[in-house]
């Protein structure tokens, strides 16, 4: 035990004690921000890369945008990817609020004759074991997508009278799932995707 | 007490899930695998010992009746260290602890430690009990998290043995709060006996 | 969005304890007595509903014009515990028959993980600040009436001849898991 006196708990003091203990920790937060600015972009682009790479058949140039989603109050994001100049097809990074755990984004790749080349999850909270089968690592549910164009392939689950086999046990995420890739679609559509 | 009991108590004697049962919600809300709840041990442990740390350096400086926001400021600046440094080099594992990195902050074993130990003892028995507890929480976590994918998912470390489903509800909402009741029941009776 | 859905997700489809696992020490803690339940769920509801207000207005007017989300956790953690500090004053001076219903109640909520994660979870869904409020609100009911079921549940486990080993908190942890189950049920709802 310290015997040591400790400061009064007069106003002025601890005014002093707590304004020091926020500024150092202000600054060495300042301090780590800044150092760990540039490694968190560079993770976030590399995630980002990756997931392009998986939708998108091999490019050599990248163009984006930004274009408000049809039914839904965010915005989606547009990669079209080109090889030797002609396009090779375009990754849209959607997102479903009818996930079991709320929200997930996901990205899908169509190609020019408005095929799905593939989707990849980017980020979800779905449950383990059973909703997260729609990741790619964890099942092959994902697969049922690729290849598929949507004008006749219904992006539903059976249930609701569509032509997508839903997850045993996880309707909403297979559901949720179908949602995010209709948006991703309609949104291209209207986008002038479709040739 | 020496200081090696000082170290040891956190994983048998006291152990802060167990035994004290401080700091639940991370405890059931992350343990799905043994990675997950290894990963969130190690960030906790390591909040808590620079907590314990900076708390019993700066201890004699600080007026008796702003020392707990004082605290309150320092255990957030090392959570927000975390937060920032996982999501540069840890981004997967950042994303599968999501909400409980930032939670970490009103862990009260983190605020329980710094208030009832570190405040009141010597800097290397600080140290060691910040490091000891932490060690101790991190035990609890990944004996959680392997027993619930183990029995869950049929794997251990993400390593499958049972290809398949396993039984779902351990990986699940309730399978938390019923393998942590037992596992509490089981450390009762070892802690008796020893 | 739809409140309803709102609503119905955070109170039994999501719910804070059984499913998000927020909230769990107070959970534990004051469960024994259906009396004290009540008292502590009305203490977080009030702190959780004005938490979230506060820490909304800071988010959206401070720290996202300024780029400073990375403070997020710390401001809000300091904003949430002078705000308690606050609300135990003034009530202390406007009202004292709500002071005495909720003030023993009123310290615990600083570290009441269920305050902080509801702040934290209102900004990751962008909610509008009504949105926010109605999940705050929605969020406390269902931590009171998961507080409220359970407690009721261990009023009755006192009465009963439990293994010798599994007494006290072991089965209240069984008999939580069992009431997650049920909740489980309403996955369906939305």
């Amino acid at each position: 035990m310290s015997k040591q006196k400790k400061p009064e708990s007069t106003f002025p003091n601890m005014v002093i004690a707590l304004l020091l203990v926020t500024m150092i920790a202000g600054l060495a937060l300042g301090g780590v921000y800044v150092v760990t600015k540039e490694p968190i972009a560079a993770a976030k682009r590399a995630k980002l890369e990756n997931a392009l790479g998986k939708v998108l058949p091999e490019f050599d140039t990248l163009k984006n945008k930004k274009v408000p989603a049809v039914n839904g109050n965010d915005s989606l994001a547009f990669y079209t990817g080109y090889r030797n100049g002609s396009e090779v097809g375009t990754a849209v990074k959607t997102y479903t609020e009818k996930g079991y755990d709320g929200r997930f984004d996901i990205m899908v790749g169509f190609t020019p004759d408005n095929r799905i080349e593939n989707t990849a999850v980017l980020n979800h909270t779905e449950t383990p074991g059973l909703g997260d089968k729609i990741e790619k690592s964890k099942s092959d549910w994902s697969k049922q997508f690729n290849g598929k164009n949507p004008e006749q392939f219904q992006l539903k689950v059976k249930k609701d009278g569509g032509d997508v086999d839903a997850i045993t046990a996880a309707t909403i995420s297979s559901r949720a799932f179908c949602d995010a890739t209709k948006r991703a679609y309609e949104t291209y559509e209207k986008e002038g995707g479709v040739k | 007490m020496n200081q090696w009991q000082n170290f040891t108590k956190g994983f048998i004697k006291d152990n802060p899930v167990f035994v004290l049962m401080l700091g639940l919600c991370p405890v059931l809300g992350v343990t799905t695998s043994a990675i997950n709840g290894l990963g969130m041990g190690l960030a906790t442990t390591f909040v808590l010992l620079m907590s314990n740390t900076v708390v019993t350096l700066i201890k004699s400086l600080i007026p008796v009746k702003v020392r707990i926001p004082s605290f309150i400021v320092i255990i957030a600046s090392f959570v927000t260290i975390v937060e920032l440094v996982m999501q540069a080099f840890l981004p997967t594992l950042f994303e599968q602890l999501g909400l409980f990195i930032p939670l970490i902050v009103v862990n009260c074993l983190v605020l329980g430690r710094a208030e009832a130990f570190a405040s009141k003892n010597d800097f290397i028995s600080s140290v060691i009990d910040g490091l000891g507890m932490g060690l101790g929480f991190t035990f609890a976590l990944t004996l959680l998290g392997a027993v619930r994918e183990i029995l869950g998912s049929g794997a251990i470390f993400g390593w499958e043995f049972v290809t398949g489903d396993g039984m779902l509800v351990f990986v699940l909402a309730p399978g938390a709060f019923i393998g942590l009741g037992y596992l509490i029941a089981i450390m009762n009776k070892f802690n008796k006996a020893s | 969005m739809d409140y309803i859905i709102i609503i119905i997700t955070a109170i039994f489809v999501n719910n804070i304890v059984l499913a998000q696992f927020l909230g769990i020490c107070p959970f534990l803690g004051v469960s024994g007595k259906v009396s004290t339940s009540v008292g502590m769920s009305g203490a977080v509801m009030f702190v959780m509903t004005i938490a979230t207000i506060v820490t909304w207005l800071i988010q959206n007017y401070i720290l996202i014009p300024f780029s400073l989300e990375f403070l997020q956790t710390i401001t809000f953690i300091l904003i949430i515990a002078s705000l308690v500090q606050m609300v135990e004053i003034i009530l202390k001076k406007v009202s004292p028959p709500l002071y005495q219903a909720l003030g023993i109640y009123l310290p615990l909520m600083t570290t009441n993980c269920a305050i902080l994660g509801v702040a934290i979870l209102t900004m990751q869904s962008n909610y509008n600040l009504m949105e926010g409020v109605v999940f705050a609100i929605a969020n406390a009911i269902g931590f009171g009436l998961a507080l409220l079921l359970f407690s009721s549940i261990r009023e009755h486990l006192d009465l009963l001849d439990v293994p010798k080993g599994m007494r006290g908190v072991p089965i209240a942890f069984v008999a939580a898991g069992i009431l997650a189950l049920a909740f489980m049920g309403f996955a369906g709802l939305v």
